[in-house]
Order: structure tokens, then C-alpha cells, then sequence
């Protein structure tokens, strides 16, 4: 966890986003990660994308668990509101807070401990729900602060710093998510900065839950030969099936494509994502194509990257609530109670 | 012979109690009789014994008339309604001597008539229903309709005030009302016809509940939770409590839907477990909501580790706790009053939390409604410690009132003005000597920001492992809880706190204790009693157990879980301290306290008792209305 802050010392050159903020308006404290941990580069992709999407500092809600990816929440936007909760039960945090506003942007960063072990069944029901948040896993298949356990999304046969090697099955946080009916589903790769943050964009964008899953290499006990969550395997054995732009609500489409290579995904406040289709044959809209593509490549040891699975019909929390499109916490309490005369109608039940 | 001073001439003062199957349909009879009882103006309370299952265990409704408006349980059994022949035997053994047993007589029961202190009634109910009704399960259901007439006619309940209740309850069915009206008159008639109406215990009409409501606690409170404003109910069903939900959402279905738009002012969220459920109440509030989740003990253990997180981050949470039975799954039917030291110290590390006790359904609805303002002033979470006595069964309570006046008590939240106008925002400072810090809403205002955590943080709100800081928080949090005790509801006493013996107790065991003290004093026994409504306790608590030399703890748990309490967060010296325990799981009667209390002064020979201490120093504390 961060205690120093940083300075908020900014050239006067740099350049500033719809209200008037540069990108150090969005950072956080100096993180106390590893040097060249993954989970920095997540922190830096979420700092640009909040920065170019002109969110006011205070509309964003952090939220997270416990674990080393659980810190990245006290890196970023010093001028939101932040909870480290308990170890992977950020998703009630999330729940009750977005029941209590539906009006904020909500982000939790979790790890694969935190969400495939401990946190599994809130993670599921997180997704059951379709809250509407940006749910992003820093995923490196190991346990940090507790130095160097197997996590739950360790592959078969990868190897622990100290040469033990893992034979239990891995839980794959982007297959579940497909199976439980999640509205977004990506993957991406901490060091691909450039895939990342148009997926922050419309994840945070998309009504709904919205997961990316992000393989963040463990510097320190998982970058070695024979992990399958190290630097250079995932450089190796990355695929990405779809190429991701934001495009914001103001913005006029200029990338050029061709046709039936790419797609326009409207999304409910008039922005889109436009993808580039990598893979000429994959469709990021089918659920059940998109399952049988990822299991196939995860066959072949392959990580499938990109926006992986969209569906913008899916009704979110509050829909399926049909709770009031005013934050419940801004509700005045006259409008909440139905006084005495109300009560004593009410009691006429009960003589 | 029977005895006439047991069950004979006992007018507006007796017990009926029904044996039935689980799942028959009896409770809509049982509470035809009850409610009907209530309506000639007679007080009257209703038990309800039942398993943990749907179908086919037996199950067993107590009715008590009491012409005195006792709110107790009794002991004694002056006429059985016994519909379940599995249990035929006991429920005859059961009876008090000189009193009655209705009993179906379409099969022969020969072993019955064994007794020869009661009388026994035979009613041929399932060979009636079958030669009037159709179909299996009206023949069940109407069967008990046709006792509820059996009894009308024994007790002289006005027929027309259950024709008029069966009205209510069937007002767009009438091929059901027809149906029920007919099976309650054959009832009626067989008995005019075949025996001697009505019997010596009956009923005279009085005017003792036209103020008064029949209600249940778990219904209070989630009434309370309606008028407390809150809008996010989180929750995992768990008997005894699931009805708080239940009825919340009912009250909000009616109370709280726009009646344009159609949007409900409300969210519940039915959880996957009590730790999301929790967690999701923490969240709520922490964003500014007011926010609940009903529960029992086994969800309160699962709950721990996140109420452990709201002490230390300071954030409201609103925990209602209807106990039941413990330890584990235990008796998840039957009630208890021990999970007092699971809530007061619940997590690890030092913790302390808010306990409101409320003693009625009544005390449920103004509680519950306190809990908020206390959880939201305080900053920390605040339970509700009812049982499934109150919660699930049927208490006569005085008419339920509300001031227009009341605003909810938001406690110390920023402002976005106020914000604006700090130098800086310090989350977990005390300014005002309270021990209670500001805090702020997200969204609101960037310089209001701040980060929550369950780990180790300084008073500013950064995190820190500096053993000077780290205390500085906590020592704090330890001032707030004696904050607390000035906040709290007060304890409420009766007598004149002048005798030098005196009760203390909580909860559900008023009813008997109320009881007792009549009973006591008849044998001239006199006593004080303070009944405690919170925890931590106040001054009111240390000066009754400082003024008297002898104190009954009485309270339902095997452990003695409040006399620890007291023993630990009081000056009160042990030795004076005397537990009364019951847990059986039944509602505590009456008998329990005199038994214990009589018993115990017989060991002590206690030369005081019923004597006068020189000077009173307790304040007669006004009841909660």
C-alpha cells in the first residue's frame, strides 16, 4: 500500500483533457510494487484511459480486495474515492455501492487469488448480477505477498520459482465469465498498453459488467523459465483476435477497414468500439463460437486477447431492479416514508 | 376429579393449545380463533411451536387469553386441540388437570381416555369433511376451519366476528369464503348440538385491545426499516429472520413504487451468503445509503471478518439478529438469546459493537429505527438483537406511532459546500472531542477523497504501520464506544428502586419477569427490575447493580452470556450477581423466574428480602415510547 504521495508538480506543457486535467490530475500514490511489476503498467493504462475519457476525479469509485493487485486502487486517481476491502469480497462492496449511486463509474481491480479462490463465488455472482462496473484482473498465477504460492489460475505443469511444479487444473476467470453469461468479456496483456486502454475505455463505457482479465507478469516469482504466466511466454503465445478503438460519443469514425473485417459495437451513451477483426472469422457478439475459439487456442497453450465477448442488450442491475433512476442515496427522506397517516393504514392489518 | 381452581370458571384466563400437522394449513384457524379473541376485546398472545421442516412434523399454536394482558408464555395447557396423531399421547399428558381435549373422533382413540382429571371431547371433523367437501386438500384444510368452529361455540367466541374475519381474509374468493364459512358453522353447530357450550373457561367480551395491534417482531421491524428511510436491504434467508425481508419488501412494494414511472425506491439484493451480504450493506453505507441485512447466528459467524472492517474503517452497517437456538445449525426453530457475545465483541482484534435489545415487536419497530441513527452517527455497525420469539410469533402491542417531525440522523457527513471550504479533508480525525470523525460521500467533492481500508491507518486517513499512529485510531475508536453509551437507549425500570434485591435482564424474557414480579409480590416478595436496552451499558445499568445487594441476571442462553457481560463491562462485583438461565428453546414463562428466584433466596435466606434500602438512588427511567 502506498503512505507517500505523490508530488502533484506538473509541466505546464502537458496536455489537458476536456476539464482542463493533465494526467497527473489521475495518478495516485508512488506504488510500492516490485520494480517492473505488471501491475504498474495496469495502473498507467487506467490513468490514461480515465484521463481521456474526461471522467471528473470524484465520479470514479475504486474498489478492491486484498493481495498485490488489490494495491493498484491507492495508484490511481488520488481524487476518487477508494476501498481495499477484505480478501475477495470486493464484489458486496461493489454491489451495496452501486445499489446505494448508480450515478459513479465504478472500477475494481482484483488478482487471480483474490478473485478465482477466495473470491470466486462473489466474482460469479458479480457477473450474475451484470453490476455495472469495470472489473479488471491483474492475473500472474501466484500469490505475491504471501511470496510465491500457486494461485488458482496457475496452468498445468508451470513451475514455481523454486522448480515445484503445478498439477492441479486452472480456473480461467474468461471461460467462467462466458459460461455465466458476463455482457463484456476481454483479455489483454499488461505489457500491451496499446491493446489495453481502448479496452478500459469501453469497459468502463458498457452498461453493464465488464471484465478484462490482464496477464500481469509476477516480476518476482513468476517471470522465469518454465511459468507460463512469465513475460516472455505471454509475449510468445499471444493472439489477439480482435483489435479494440474506442470511439468516444464527440468523435467521427476516421480509422479506415474493410468490410467484414471489422465492426462497430454502438454502446448505450452513443460511443463505440470499433473493432478490428485480427481473425477474420471471429465474432466477438457469439457466445458460443467465442467459447469453442478460446478453449481451442487454450488447447494449443495460446492466450486469445482482445474484446472477447460483448452483448450491450443484456439488462444490468438497476434494469433488472427497476430501481429509480435517481441514486438511492440522493432519495429525500419525504419521498421515503409514508408518515402517520400511512402507518396507521398500514396497522389496520393487524387488529 | 378435576380440580375446578385448574381449568374450570377460568374466564378470559386459560390456555388453548393446538397439536397439528406441519404444512395442514392449521395456522389460518389458529389465527382465526386468535384474532377473534382480539376483537372482543380480550387481550390474548400466540405461540407457535414448529420444526424445521415443511411437511408432515408436528407441530403446536398456544393461545393464551389473559384477561391481565400478560405478554408470556404460560406453563399450564386448560384445553388441547390435539389433530396430530403422532402425538396423541403427549398432548394428553400435557393437559392441566380439570382441563379439556377436542380430539377427532372418526377414528376411535381408546388410550385417551386414560385420564380421568380432564374431559374429552370427541368431534368426528374428517368424516364431516368428507361428507361435505370435495378434494383431498380442502378436506384437510377445512378440517381445521371446522375446529376453529368447534372452538367458537366451546369458548363462545362471537360467531359473527369470525364470519367477518374469514371475509377479510377471502374478500375476492368467495367459492373459498363459502367453503370456509360452511366448514366453521358445521363445527359450530356439532358442538351446540353434542356438548355443554359453553364450557366453564369462555370468554366474556372486554375493551382491553382497541388501542392495540396483534403483531409480530420480524414484521415490526422491517416496518421500522420502511420508516428509518433505508433503501438497500442485502440479505441471505436464514429462519428466523427471513420475514424482516419479506415484509420490507412488501411494505416497499406498497409504499415505495412510483406510481408514474414505476420504479421502485429500493434495492434488495437476495445474496449468494451472509458475507456478501454484509459486505453489500458496507458498501451501501459507505456510499451514503441507509442500508440492513437481517440475520440469525450462523449468519452472523459467517459475517465476522466484515464486520470486523466497518468497526475499524468506520462505516454504518445495520445488523438485525433474530436468534435462535446454538450452537452450529442448532434448533433453527426454536428461540435463544445467545449470540449476545458473538455480536458485542464480533471479529478479531479489539472490537466492541452497538447491541440494541428490544423486548416486544413494538420495541422492534422504534429500535430498528434508532439502529440507523445510531449506526449512521456513531459510524460503525449496530445490531438489532431481537429472537425468534419476538420475531416470529403473535404480541398484542400498543398501537405503533410516528412523529412527522422525525428526520434521520445522517450523523457527521461532509457537505460538498463544507468540503469546498477545507484546507484538507482528515477522514479519521476527531475534531469535535467526540471521538466520532467526519466523513464523506464519493462523488461529491475531489478533496473529499479518501481510501478506505481494514488496514492499519492514521488519523489522517493514510495508511501506516507507526505503532504511535496506529494507537492514536484505536484508542479513539475505544472513546467512541463510551460516546456511545451517552446515545444509546436507556434502561428501562420497574419498582421504585428501593428494594434492596433486584432483577436485570433483556429482551424477550420481560414478558415473564413482568409476570413474575405480580406473582412474587402476591407471596410478599418485593423486587426492582432494570431491563437493559443496549449495549455498551450506561450509568443507569452501573448504579442499579450498585444499589442493590442481590441482582437476578435472568436471560435465555446456557452460559450465562450477559451476566459475563455485565461482569465484564461493569464495576459490579460478581458475587452479587445470580443467573436464572432457560434454554430450552421455548419462550420463557413466568414459572421460570419465580421457580428460580424463590429457590435462590431459599439457599441464601437472604435477610433482605422484601425489606427497604435507606434512600433510593435510581432514577425512574421513562418507558419507550
Amino acid at each position: 500500500m502506498s503512505f507517500i504521495a505523490k508530488p502533484k508538480v506538473a509541466h505546464p506543457s502537458l496536455p489537458r483533457n476536456a476539464l482542463g486535467l493533465t494526467r497527473r490530475d489521475y495518478e495516485g500514490g508512488m506504488s510500492t510494487l516490485c520494480a517492473g511489476c505488471g501491475h504498474d503498467s495496469v495502473t498507467a493504462a487506467i490513468v490514461e484511459a480515465i484521463w481521456e475519457m474526461s471522467i471528473r476525479p470524484e465520479q470514479l469509485v475504486k474498489l478492491s480486495g486484498i493481495g498485490c493487485s488489490s494495491k493498484t486502487t491507492a495508484y490511481f486517481d488520488s481524487g476518487g474515492h477508494g476501498f481495499n476491502s477484505v480478501h475477495g469480497r470486493m464484489p458486496s462492496i461493489a454491489t451495496g455501492a452501486i445499489s446505494a449511486n448508480r450515478d459513479l463509474h465504478y472500477v475494481g481491480v482484483s488478482g487471480d487469488g483474490d478473485t478465482l479462490s477466495i473470491g470466486f463465488g462473489q466474482f460469479a455472482h458479480a457477473i450474475r448480477r451484470n453490476l455495472n462496473m469495470l472489473y479488471i484482473i491483474e492475473n500472474n498465477g501466484v500469490y505475491g505477498l504471501t511470496k510465491g504460492q500457486f494461485s488458482a489460475s496457475a496452468d498445468i505443469g508451470t513451475k514455481a520459482k523454486r522448480g515445484e511444479e503445478n498439477r492441479q487444473p486452472p480456473v480461467d476467470p474468461v471461460l467462467t465469465a462466458l459460461t455465466l453469461g458476463g455482457s463484456f468479456i476481454a483479455r489483454s496483456f499488461s505489457g500491451d498498453k496499446e491493446q489495453l486502454v481502448p479496452l478500459i475505455m469501453a469497459g468502463l463505457r458498457h452498461r453493464g459488467f465488464a471484465l478484462i482479465d490482464v496477464l500481469s507478469p509476477c516480476v518476482t516469482f513468476n517471470d522465469h523459465q518454465g511459468s507460463t504466466k512469465s513475460y516472455s511466454f505471454i509475449r510468445e503465445n499471444y493472439d489477439a483476435v480482435v483489435h479494440a478503438d474506442f470511439i468516444a460519443p464527440a468523435q467521427e469514425i476516421t480509422a479506415s477497414y474493410a468490410a467484414g473485417e471489422a465492426m462497430s459495437v454502438a454502446m448505450h451513451d452513443g460511443s463505440r468500439i470499433l473493432l478490428r477483426k485480427l481473425d477474420p472469422s471471429y465474432d466477438p457478439t457469439d457466445r458460443t463460437r467465442a467459447y469453442a475459439y478460446l478453449r481451442s487456442r487454450l488447447a494449443q497453450g495460446e492466450y486469445v486477447t482482445g474484446l472477447i465477448h460483448i452483448d450491450e442488450s443484456s439488462p444490468d442491475f438497476h434494469e433488472v431492479s427497476g430501481s429509480s433512476t435517481t441514486p438511492m442515496n440522493q432519495l429525500p427522506y419525504a419521498r421515503l416514508s409514508p408518515g402517520s397517516e400511512g402507518l396507521k393504514k398500514i396497522l389496520n392489518r393487524y387488529r | 376429579m378435576p380440580h375446578p381452581q385448574d381449568s374450570q370458571n377460568r374466564i378470559n384466563d386459560f390456555v388453548v393449545k393446538l397439536a397439528n400437522v406441519n404444512g395442514t394449513g392449521s395456522a389460518s384457524a389458529n389465527t382465526l380463533v386468535m384474532k377473534s379473541i382480539f376483537r372482543m376485546g380480550i387481550p390474548v398472545i400466540g405461540k407457535n411451536y414448529f420444526p424445521s421442516n415443511i411437511q408432515g412434523l408436528p407441530t403446536w399454536y398456544e393461545i393464551r387469553v389473559t384477561r391481565e394482558g400478560h405478554a408470556a408464555r404460560s406453563s399450564r395447557v386448560d384445553l388441547m386441540v390435539a389433530m396430530n396423531a403422532e402425538t396423541y399421547a403427549k398432548d394428553v399428558k400435557d393437559v392441566s388437570a380439570g382441563g379439556y381435549l377436542i380430539f377427532d373422533s372418526t377414528w376411535p382413540r381408546p388410550m385417551l381416555l386414560k385420564r380421568d382429571d380432564i374431559t374429552i371431547l370427541g368431534a368426528p371433523l374428517a368424516r364431516m369433511c368428507n361428507e361435505t367437501f370435495q378434494g383431498v386438500r380442502s378436506r384437510i384444510l377445512l378440517k381445521n376451519i371446522m375446529y376453529a368452529g368447534l372452538l367458537g361455540a366451546l369458548l363462545d367466541i362471537d360467531l359473527q366476528i369470525m364470519r367477518t374475519l374469514l371475509g377479510e381474509s377471502y374478500a375476492n374468493k368467495k367459492a373459498l369464503l363459502d367453503s370456509n364459512i360452511q366448514a366453521l358453522e358445521i363445527g359450530y353447530n356439532y358442538a351446540k348440538e353434542h356438548f355443554t357450550c359453553p364450557l366453564p373457561l369462555r370468554l366474556e367480551p372486554m375493551d382491553k385491545t382497541s388501542n392495540h395491534i396483534l403483531i409480530d417482531g420480524n414484521t415490526a421491524a422491517g416496518l421500522g426499516c420502511l420508516y428509518a428511510g433505508a433503501t438497500v436491504g442485502a440479505w441471505y434467508p436464514i429462519t428466523p429472520s427471513t420475514s424482516i425481508m419479506d415484509t420490507f419488501k412488501s411494505f416497499c412494494q406498497k409504499w415505495r413504487v412510483d406510481a408514474q414511472t414505476g420504479e421502485n425506491d429500493f434495492v434488495i439484493v437476495q445474496c449468494e451468503d451472509e458475507l456478501a451480504a454484509i459486505g453489500a450493506v458496507i458498501g451501501a453505507s459507505w456510499n451514503g445509503a441507509r442500508a440492513f441485512t437481517p440475520t440469525s447466528g450462523p449468519g452472523i459467524s459467517l459475517m465476522n471478518e466484515f464486520i470486523g472492517l466497518a468497526y475499524y474503517a468506520e462505516i454504518p452497517a445495520v445488523i438485525m439478529d433474530v436468534q435462535r437456538v446454538g450452537p452450529s445449525t442448532g434448533m433453527p426453530t426454536r428461540t435463544q438469546q445467545c449470540d449476545l457475545m458473538l455480536a458485542a465483541y464480533a471479529s478479531h482484534g479489539d472490537t466492541r459493537h452497538v447491541l440494541l435489545f428490544p423486548s416486544n415487536p413494538e420495541e422492534c419497530f422504534y429500535l430498528s429505527v434508532q439502529a440507523f441513527d445510531l449506526a449512521e452517527r456513531l459510524q460503525t455497525p449496530v445490531f438489532l438483537m431481537s429472537d425468534l420469539d419476538i420475531g416470529m410469533n403473535d404480541w398484542m402491542c400498543t398501537n405503533l406511532a410516528w412523529d412527522d417531525e422525525y428526520q434521520p440522523d445522517r450523523g457527521k457527513v461532509l457537505s460538498k459546500e463544507q468540503i469546498e471550504k477545507l484546507d484538507k479533508f482528515y477522514r479519521f480525525f476527531d475534531h469535535d472531542g467526540d471521538a466520532i470523525p467526519y466523513r464523506t460521500l464519493p462523488g461529491v467533492h475531489p478533496k473529499g477523497a479518501y481510501f478506505t481500508r481494514g488496514s492499519g491507518h492514521n488519523q489522517y486517513g493514510g495508511y501506516t504501520e507507526d505503532a504511535t499512529e496506529y494507537q492514536i485510531v484505536v484508542d479513539r475508536l475505544k472513546r467512541k464506544f463510551d460516546t456511545a453509551k451517552t446515545l444509546v437507549p436507556e434502561a428501562v425500570l420497574t419498582g421504585d428502586g428501593t428494594h434492596a434485591t433486584g432483577i436485570i435482564s433483556l429482551g424477550s424474557c420481560d414478558g415473564a419477569i413482568q409476570e413474575a414480579l405480580t406473582l412474587l409480590e402476591r407471596q410478599g416478595i418485593q423486587l426492582d427490575y432494570l431491563r437493559v436496552r443496549a449495549f455498551p451499558f450506561g450509568e443507569d445499568v452501573e448504579a442499579f447493580l450498585a444499589a442493590h445487594s442481590l441482582v437476578f441476571v435472568v436471560e435465555q442462553n446456557r452460559d450465562a452470556q450477559f451476566k459475563s457481560l455485565l461482569t465484564l463491562e461493569t464495576r459490579v462485583e460478581k458475587e452479587k450477581l445470580s443467573s436464572i438461565l432457560y434454554y430450552s428453546g421455548l419462550p420463557m414463562a413466568s414459572d421460570v423466574v419465580v421457580d428460580g428466584i424463590l429457590a435462590e433466596l431459599g439457599r441464601r435466606q437472604h435477610p433482605s428480602v422484601g425489606g427497604k434500602r435507606p434512600s433510593p438512588v435510581i432514577k425512574l427511567q421513562p418507558s419507550f415510547t
